[in-house]
């Protein structure tokens, strides 16, 4: 009995003695900046407070005795410390270090640009701008063209980047080398590349200093990541003023796997019909493509992707010959394409990562000119300069192609990587009953380090070694870059790097004694991004040798550099609803290469380059508006000839054409059709119809030049694009533009 | 004898005082929610049940109201760094689900974080957090098809997405009115269980009938 009293009374005690003890203090990181929303608590107990604005805390405890006090933030490792309640006020003051983790850690962006839907310091664009830039007409190439470091070269496809020739930019589908990215060229109009955005969850467009994973190109790597398992199993269907699509994709119900495929036929006759064209097009474009894929997810978390495409197309025009008023040069196309990419992505255990891809594709052209007269026949003049503009060109291009990619972290986030890649590429040329075949078994392995040394720095180092059989010769390629986060949110990038590239085809059919030609980049980057605005500003300079030199053999003996200044900014947040971008190039360059009798401004260059893009989206009104306005100052032209006295070329006329103005629009109604999911587009090219020269061709004598100009001042284009099966329409837009 | 009895009294005024101990903890941090004025009153709230579920360990609930109340400053605080509150929000709701297995009120919560991180940028975010939403709302129907929430925060999403993408208060309407529906006869597992949202269905219904 007696112990029973003692209990009320001990439980008297215990009140009484748990007297509060006020515990204040400070929570600052390793500089001593503020650390605000940090969790202070003593250890098994509620009791515990957070950190406000101005790094303090404080709290009452009723816990007594020696008792642990935990400091926790998001970013930061977890800070103990043992204390001795008494009652007595206790203060003190904590000091966090921060963890390097993905979200906070610098990126390296010296160079590239990426555009996708991961959230990483260097995405300035996502999937959907690539489908909404005005007059870009959702071509990845036409949107890349809006920033910095690429010229606005309307007459050749390709990205011709920072004072690069357009072959200098490569273009890689989930890591390996795509061959043929654009449909084949015709003189002096630039054609359309043959994949579709849609395909693409990411890209990566680098003008400069790219990692070793990369190679065989000068100047550009456009890194293209394809989608992974659709959202959803749906039907598509289009019909446009100049193509009709029709196409399906099925998930599987466990959402593991999907098929799918899409046929899509171009045909723009009864385009051509309302918009006069030029040119006189004897054989009407026309284009078929078939594209079909699987995906499938593994066990370990990893995925396996298949995707192929066939293409088969063909035109036919007719343009006034330079040198007389009566004849014609007819110049003929058709082409096939067959692109596959496989691509096995998988954990390995032990924090091994596997990225396997094989590639194969084969691209056939038939080309033919004839000089024809008035009557469209085919006519001999004999002048040799006249009648040596008849030709045929057969040509076959196979490239096979592994790569393998293993990586490793190391400690917290950083990665090691290495691997290998071996293609065969096999090309045979018919020209004029000229059989010339090529054939390279080429070699590369390469090595990379991404190293966070905290999360304000971090380094990212490599290498890569190439042997090409058919120049029988290597090469080795080192790489680096840096990148250091300053105090305000903004950070510099450093990237340094050789790269290598084997000439090309049209040149090394004259002569295999060739060696790769190099280029050299340095660049200094400083970034500022936030979520819905970018600040960018690069410098560079890149020095070119061993370009190729036509005359008086083809050698290596050519030289160039390239330097300068770009800014790019992007704000969505200033005006709401509103999306802008500003891209400024300043790009100083020269070069001594193919037939050039000095160090010339090639004629791909512009000083001055400007792109300003708008985007505006009116809920209300279910319809998106895009305005692309692009600038660039005039390009030189040259006519170099051969003087056969002085046995040299020399420039006998040189000019600089006028600047070129574009204004690109385009608009994006979402609604409802045959209970389908509908996006309606309409888009124009070059609104104000500005005058657009490229460049000039010049007559044999050299006493008449013809501005090379688009074939029709404006392309208009309306489309319907149909989803069923979708329940989101933003889908619709994603997978039919 | 008499020390058994002790031993036994011992024995459940621990059990009572440690389970009043959790209880008494919720019903003051309950409390302290009710009382929010700020943002940052709402962050306190929520780092105090955060340590509540810190030394409980075994409790799905504190971790629940935590990323709850963290997911209010979201919207409380006008200025506040959305994505940043997302990932804390998503760090306890992950913690929850490692104790309480496949729960439609996580599900729930777990939609209304990435609607919330949608609003960030809506246009470029629709695609990646628009189906994260989704993805979150099939599985809490999956889970319990009855629960009020589900209609509630999907009308709350869905009233304003614009009519042509699926969206708008017609329904907005149909949604809160089965909301509404399903309250009359919900009730929750506990008192401590979540039990929010019947006041909102109603604010909400009358705004989409305007």
């Amino acid at each position: 009995m007696k112990k029973l009293v003692i209990l009320p009374a001990s439980l008297i005690l215990v009140l009484v003695s748990q007297a509060q003890t006020k515990i204040s203090g400070t929570v600052r990181d390793m500089k001593s900046h503020i650390v605000a929303g940090a969790s202070i608590q003593i250890k098994g107990s509620y009791d515990g407070g957070v950190s406000d604005s101005t790094s303090h805390f404080n709290f009452k405890s009723f816990e007594k005795g020696t008792q642990t006090i935990v400091v926790s933030n998001i970013g930061f490792k977890s800070v103990e410390q043992v204390i001795q309640l008494k009652g007595e006020p206790i203060e003190i003051n904590f000091a966090l270090k921060e963890e390097v983790s993905e979200l906070k850690a610098v990126v390296v962006t010296a160079g590239s640009f990426e555009a996708g839907d991961k959230k990483r310091a260097a995405t300035v664009l996502n999937t959907l701008d690539v489908l909404t830039t005005g007059g870009a007409n959702a071509d990845i190439t036409a949107v890349l063209k809006t920033l910095p470091g690429a010229q606005q070269v309307g007459d050749q496809e390709g990205l011709f980047v920072r004072g690069g020739a357009g072959y200098e930019a490569k273009q890689f589908i989930d890591g390996t080398l795509v061959n043929n990215p654009y449909y084949s060229s015709v003189p002096d109009i630039a054609q359309r590349g043959r994949f579709s955005p849609n395909l693409f969850k990411g890209t990566v467009f680098s003008t400069g200093g790219y990692s070793a994973l990369y190679g065989q190109a000068l100047s550009s790597a456009v890194i293209l990541e394809s989608i992974d398992l659709p959202d959803q199993s749906q039907v598509n269907a289009s019909i446009s003023t100049v193509f009709a699509g029709l196409g399906l994709q099925e998930l599987a119900k466990n959402k593991k796997s999907s098929w799918g495929f899409n046929y899509g036929y171009t045909n723009v006759w009864p385009y051509f019909q309302i918009v006069k064209q030029g040119v006189d097009y004897f054989t009407i474009p026309e284009f078929h493509s078939a594209d079909a894929n699987f995906r499938i997810k593994t066990k370990s978390g990893g995925i396996i992707k298949y995707y192929t495409t066939f293409s088969h197309n063909q035109l036919g025009l007719r343009r006034p010959n330079i040198d007389s008023l009566i004849l014609k040069d007819a110049f003929g196309l058709t082409n096939y394409n067959w692109y596959n990419n496989f691509s096995w992505r998988e954990n390995v255990g032990n924090g091994w990562k596997m990225n396997l891809g094989l590639s194969y594709s084969t691209d056939h052209n038939d080309i033919h000119q004839n000089i024809q007269n008035q009557q469209n026949q085919y006519v001999i003049t004999g002048f040799p300069y006249i009648d040596t503009l008849n030709f045929a060109l057969e040509n076959k291009s196979d490239l096979s192609q592994i790569k393998l990619v293993l990586d490793k972290r190391i400690s917290g986030i950083s990665v090691i990587r290495f691997g290998s890649e071996y293609m065969y590429a096999n090309y045979k040329s018919n020209y004029n009953g000229l059989h010339v075949l090529l054939k390279d078994n080429f070699l590369a392995s390469f090595a990379e380090a991404d190293l966070y040394i905290t999360n304000a720095l971090a380094l990212k180092t490599g290498f890569r070694f190439e042997q090409s059989s058919l120049l029988n010769k290597i090469n080795f390629a080192p790489r680096l870059s840096l990148a250091y986060k300053l105090g305000n949110g903004g950070q510099m990038s450093w990237a340094y790097g050789d790269f290598y590239q084997k000439p090309e085809n049209s040149q090394l059919i004259f002569s295999t004694q060739l060696g790769y030609t190099k280029a050299t980049h340095y660049i200094m980057n400083y970034m500022k991004v936030t979520t819905l605005q970018t600040f960018r500003i690069e410098a560079f300079y890149k020095k070119y040798n061993d370009l190729v030199k036509t005359f008086p053999v083809y050698n290596n003996a050519g030289t160039g550099d390239a330097k300068g200044i770009e800014l790019f900014w992007r704000d969505k947040k200033t005006i709401k609803g509103m999306d802008y971008w500003i891209s400024y190039s300043y790009l100083d360059t020269k070069r001594d290469y193919l037939n050039y009798p000095k160090s010339l401004q090639p004629n791909f260059a512009a000083n001055h380059t400007a792109s300003f893009v708008l985007k505006k989206f009116y809920s209300k009104l279910n319809t998106g508006f895009n305005f692309t306005y692009t600038y660039a100052t005039g390009r030189p032209y040259y006519n170099i000839k051969y003087n056969s006295g002085l046995v040299k070329y020399e420039i006998a006329d040189q000019g600089k054409t006028i600047d070129y103005h574009n204004l690109g629009f385009s608009m994006n109604w979402l609604t409802n059709i045959f209970k389908s999911y509908a996006v309606v587009v309409a888009s124009v090219t070059n609104v104000l119809g500005s005058n657009q020269v490229f460049g000039y061709n010049y007559s044999y004598n050299g006493n008449y030049k013809q501005a090379i100009t688009p074939v029709s001042t404006r392309f208009f284009f309306i489309g319907i694009f149909l989803s069923w099966g979708v329940d989101r329409r933003q889908d619709a837009i994603n997978n039919n533009l | 004898m008499k020390n058994l009895l002790f031993l036994t009294m011992m024995l459940i005024t621990g059990i009572v005082s440690a389970q009043s101990k959790y209880e008494a903890g919720m019903g003051k941090a309950f409390e302290q929610m009710k009382a929010v004025k700020t943002a940052e009153d709402m962050g306190a709230t929520a780092a105090f049940f955060e340590r509540i579920a810190d030394t409980e360990k075994d409790k799905w609930l504190p971790y629940y109201y935590a990323a709850y109340c963290n997911y209010l400053t979201g919207w409380m605080n006008p200025n506040a760094d959305k994505d940043a509150v997302g990932e804390k929000a998503k760090a306890l709701v992950a913690k929850a689900e490692v104790i309480e297995k496949n729960n439609s009120e996580l599900y729930i919560l777990r939609q209304m974080i990435a609607v919330q991180q949608l609003t960030v940028d809506p246009m470029s975010r629709f695609q990646t957090y628009g189906a994260q939403a989704n993805e979150a709302l099939e599985k809490a129907k999956q889970a319990d098809p009855n629960n009020p929430r589900i209609y509630l925060v999907d009308g709350q999403y869905k009233m304003n997405v614009p009519d042509a993408f699926g969206g708008g208060k017609e329904v907005g309407k149909k949604l809160f009115t089965k909301s509404l529906e399903l309250f009359k006869t919900f009730k929750p597992a506990t008192e401590m269980h979540p039990s929010w949202g019947f006041d909102q269905a109603e604010k909400l219904l009358a705004q989409c009938q305007q």
